[in-house]
């Protein structure tokens, strides 16, 4: 795992998660920069399993393969998934997922680093 | 969290007065949300396109104004669950996935090392998936479903938590209820405390909602509920 990418993506998807649940506090639905914050953690998460990736591809590997994998899975489905609940259901709960969501991402960055060393 | 206040009820009269009218699902931005995952319009789109029914302009929604509605209650009278319980489906959803998928990858995986621990795993991860349809279903049915299995949760979770604690060697490997939870942030033990509060409300509302319906006197003896 490449660790700078990883602390970046958990900063920014706590981050997020922040900013959304004032949103939802406020009741406020998200809006365009939110979205682009979603873009943001998106790219990095995507550079992360790219750094996974290569760095497999030099020989080295999870100790637990299966299990990085479906994390790394579950990592890049995770926000879009919160997005798309946010976006469909315009109200305080449907925008408290995408914050949910967020959360998850930061979980699962922990996860990947523990499954990986 | 939120309580039935103006906007509230504001949206549950709204919602009546769809009934009432027997219009079949009237597409009103905010109070739509029943099932996420078979929502296909793009909301940014159904924005820009004029609305196929004629919606009062004041319950249409601009990007970042104070949403009305779809806060009204646990079941605003269209099938479809609403107010915090959407976010704790959410939630419930992600401990489905999360449990039932680890289990899998555990059994398949390294069954012999703690098979007590990964068939926990898997029972949890099915009262998970139960807790999730039921939560998401305001029927009585759903809430009923629901109960039983936060319930099991919460008698798992205290179960396994203690045995665990009392006994390390019973548990080798963590599963989601040893421990309390203490891997998943002790969310497995807040969860279902949650939820059986929220099912509490919803079936109270529901309750409510159908005396309303028939015309009864509101209960005077009971007071209102979550307030």
């Amino acid at each position: 795992m490449v660790r700078i990418i990883a602390i970046a993506v958990a900063g920014v998807a706590l981050l997020l998660a922040a900013w959304v649940f004032l949103l939802a506090w406020r009741n406020r639905p998200i809006g365009r920069p939110v979205l682009y914050g979603v873009a943001v953690a998106e790219a990095l998460l995507l550079a992360q399993v790219v750094g996974a990736i290569v760095l497999v591809a030099r020989g080295r590997h999870a100790s637990e393969p299966l299990t990085f994998t479906l994390y790394l899975v579950a990592s890049l489905v995770a926000l879009p998934l919160g997005a798309w609940w946010a976006l469909g259901e315009r109200s305080r709960s449907g925008t408290s997922v995408l914050g949910v969501a967020a959360i998850v991402v930061a979980v699962l960055v922990q996860r990947l680093h523990q499954t990986w060393s | 969290m939120t309580g039935p206040g103006p906007d509230g009820l504001a949206g549950r009269q709204a919602a009546a007065e769809a009934m009432g009218a027997e219009s079949p699902a009237v597409a009103v931005p905010g109070a739509r949300g029943g099932h996420a995952a078979a929502q296909t319009v793009p909301p940014v789109a159904a924005q820009t396109v004029p609305p196929v029914q004629t919606v009062p302009a004041a319950q249409e929604v601009p990007v970042g104004q104070p949403v009305p509605d779809a806060e009204a209650g646990p079941d605003a009278g269209d099938g479809k669950v609403h107010g915090p319980g959407r976010t704790l489906v959410a939630v419930y959803a992600v401990f489905a996935v999360a449990a039932t998928s680890r289990a899998v990858v555990q059994i398949l995986t390294k069954f012999g090392e703690a098979p007590v621990a990964y068939l926990l795993s898997a029972l949890a991860g099915v009262v998970y998936v139960v807790a999730t349809v039921g939560l998401s279903r305001p029927t009585a049915l759903g809430r009923r479903l629901a109960t039983g299995a936060c319930a099991a949760e919460l008698t798992g979770v205290l179960t396994v938590g203690t045995l665990s604690v009392a006994d390390r060697g019973m548990f080798p490997d963590a599963a989601v209820w040893s421990g309390y939870g203490e891997g998943y942030f002790f969310l497995p033990v807040v969860l279902p405390v949650l939820g059986l509060w929220w099912l509490r409300r919803a079936s109270r509302a529901a309750t409510r909602d159908a005396r309303g319906l028939l015309g009864e006197a509101p209960d005077s003896s009971g007071g209102t509920p979550g307030s």
